[in-house]
């Protein structure tokens, strides 16, 4: 009897300056494939809070980035039943509107999609090793956004939950 | 020696991404290297002046403040992330 080990799903995983296709990635992971019922997509954009704002930008910490965003992959390739997981993350300076992460989770059903989505985002907000500072409109260099307490309670829930 | 590097407004406090430095014997920890680095100088005391808000990567990974940093070859200190 085929038992397909669940590690045997590689994620894939990048960190780049250039913008990304969701269509494109989307397809990556579905096209060809008959197993794959539920594609959940989350695209995180850049806001322009209100006005204020005229560009982030986002540093990281090379390898590191990439490091962590696999190993928070494995944790939900882990966790979930999934047939492909994709994460990107760009860095440089991101203009309101322009896209900032990309996670897609593929699976049997929608359920193990969603929540491995939303456990991805969860645990990069708050591990993987990139810092947004914000441009004003003012053409000033403005603060380092605050990490947020509501994004650490985020990914607290899911070691709590079970 | 080991390599120390810097992001966010620590590297900004701090004035430099990266650097090398000799650690004395009585740095053990990650914690240690915090109080050993606010006492190099005024812009080291502006970056860690709140030692329990900074977070340290040792070799690439997340660890926490009592961790030894043993012979650790990359010692990364910055904010708590904000990315995503």
């Amino acid at each position: 009897m085929a038992t397909q080990s669940k590690s045997s799903i590689l994620p894939t995983v990048r960190v780049q300056r250039e913008d990304f296709d969701l269509q494109a990635e989307v397809a990556l992971l579905s096209v060809g494939r008959h197993d794959i019922g539920a594609v959940v997509t989350f695209s995180g954009l850049c806001r322009d809070e209100g006005g204020r704002l005229e560009a982030l930008e986002l540093e990281h910490y090379p390898g590191m980035a990439e490091a962590e965003i696999t190993r928070i992959a494995d944790l939900a390739i882990e966790r979930f039943s999934l047939g492909g997981l994709t994460a990107i993350h760009r860095y440089g300076t991101i203009l309101p509107g322009e896209n900032i992460v990309l996670v897609i989770a593929a699976a049997s059903h929608r359920q193990a999609a969603f929540d491995a989505a939303n456990f991805v985002m969860d645990f990069l907000k708050t591990s993987a090793p990139f810092w947004k500072k914000e441009h004003g409109q003012d053409g000033k260099a403005g603060d380092w956004v605050s990490a947020k307490d509501a994004d650490d309670a985020a990914r607290t829930k899911w070691t709590t939950d079970r | 020696m080991t390599k120390l590097v810097y992001f966010a407004w620590v590297r900004e406090r701090i004035g430099r991404s990266e650097e090398e430095l000799s650690l004395p014997a009585t740095v053990v920890t990650a914690g240690d290297l915090l109080n050993h680095l606010k006492g190099l100088g005024e812009e080291y005391e502006m970056a860690l002046q709140f030692p329990e808000a900074i977070r340290v990567a040792i070799n690439m990974e997340h660890v926490e403040h009592d961790e030894p940093i043993g012979d650790a070859r990359e010692i990364a200190l910055f904010p708590p992330m904000t990315g995503g």
